[in-house]
């Protein structure tokens, strides 16, 4: 079962980092089709905030066809982000690691590694659509 | 739908001092209400009355539509815990339980209330003066919920825990709301603890209702716009301002359709900022009506 936090910081609303959250899952393969949602208790508990964004996380997933509630069994997921691209996951995930260890090593923190590779990833998307 | 908790020009006066005047709200049924504002501003009054242990001196309160002083059954609805969550010192937890029963009889949940304190693991036959001050807060929120409310009136809970207890507390009522129908009330001056949690925001100030409404249209409906302290202010909508020599920082109505005035920066707003925005101005205010959310 996967668990959901809540970045304080992030100007996303929380229902739908919750959202992202499932779809990163989805995405990643860490979720498949049949596997069971924690239950809107448990996740009010855990994150601790209001149940209702929760809710509508969870109408928002429901309404995208991802996820099903089945009444008194809970919310399951029915459909699948993850491409034929996930067996190449992997392999990219290694790659990606190495990278990362050069990254650090010549000094890039964290942040800056995240805002190389936004503006890199940005770059790269708009020369390939022109 | 009839509201949780409604009032009309509530008001109490002690003596010769309005401790709450002319305040009109609803809170809808299945809302996690915050109640927030300076000390004295009437937060304690507004709970004290919706619980039914003050009489108004003018205008109503209704609890599940009837004025609970009036109709003894619908104080069985209502949970109060009251400020600095009193506590017999000398009696044992269990002794504390068995009070709640024989006051609310057959409404009484015992077994949902040893579960919490079981899994919470505050044992039973400690007294309540060797608890912690977390562990009283929570010995008081379980007696609350066994009787099983419709609301649940929270003055100032977790104002005297620390970080993790403040959270402990928090999550569990977060809990308890999503387990069943439940309409939570909670003052309190933290105001980061009440962000995604509380849905529904009442500031209080100078014993008026200054700001009322749903937190979500509240944050979609302000910006914080940061400038330049010589830029140009807009013209409408400013409910703060604050400058250093350099940088003037605003917080402004406006929503998503609203333009950002030239030579401006505008970022969401959080629930802290904005109520903090509004505390520092007191003639600023929203209330519900024909040009406020609804």
């Amino acid at each position: 079962m996967i668990g959901f936090r809540l970045d304080g910081r992030s100007n996303v609303v929380p229902y739908l980092q919750l959202v992202e959250q499932v779809r990163r899952a989805l995405r990643t393969g860490l979720l498949e089709p049949g596997d069971r949602l924690p239950t809107v208790r448990e996740v009010a508990e855990s994150v601790s905030i209001n149940p209702n964004t929760v809710l509508k996380a969870y109408r928002q997933l429901e309404h995208e066809g991802l996820v099903e509630g089945r009444p008194g069994q809970g919310t399951f997921v029915v459909g699948s982000l993850a491409g034929p691209s996930l067996a190449s996951h992997a392999v990219l995930r290694r790659e990606l690691r190495a990278w990362l260890r050069k990254a650090r090593a010549a000094g890039l923190e964290p942040e800056d590694i995240d805002a190389l590779f936004g503006t890199t990833l940005h770059a790269f998307e708009t020369e390939g659509a022109a | 739908m009839t509201a949780a908790l409604e009032t009309t020009g509530l008001s109490k006066r002690y003596g010769r001092t309005w401790a709450l005047r002319d305040c009109t709200l609803a809170v809808p049924h299945g809302r996690v209400a915050a109640v927030v504002g300076p000390n004295g501003a009437g937060k304690t009054t507004l709970m004290r009355l919706a619980v039914g242990l003050r009489r108004p001196t003018r205008g109503s309160v209704a609890v599940f539509g009837r004025a609970p002083r009036d109709h003894p059954a619908s104080l069985a609805r209502i949970g109060f815990v009251a400020q600095e969550t009193p506590l017999y010192r000398d009696l044992t937890v269990a002794d504390h339980l068995e009070m709640g029963r024989r006051l609310n009889g057959h409404a009484w949940d015992r077994p949902s209330a040893r579960e919490r304190l079981a899994k919470l693991s505050i044992p039973l036959d400690r007294r309540a003066d060797e608890l912690s001050g977390g562990q009283r807060a929570q010995v008081a929120l379980t007696i609350a919920l066994a009787k099983r409310p419709d609301l649940l009136v929270l003055d100032e809970p977790v104002a005297s825990l620390d970080p993790l207890a403040r959270r402990t507390f928090l999550s569990e009522l977060m809990g308890e709301v999503a387990a069943r129908e439940l309409t939570v009330l909670l003052s309190s001056h933290l105001i980061a603890d009440l962000e995604h949690r509380c849905d529904y925001l009442v500031i209080l100030s100078d014993s008026r209702v200054q700001v009322l409404g749903d937190v979500d249209d509240l944050l979609a409906t302000h910006r914080v716009l940061v400038g330049a302290a010589d830029g140009t202010t807009p013209a409408r909508g400013i409910v703060s301002s604050h400058a250093t020599d350099r940088q003037r920082t605003l917080v402004v109505r406006s929503d998503a359709d609203t333009p950002t005035p030239p030579g401006w920066v505008a970022e969401p707003i959080s629930l802290e900022d904005l109520v903090l925005a509004y505390l520092s101005e007191p003639d600023a205010g929203v209330l519900p009506g024909p040009e406020g959310p609804s």
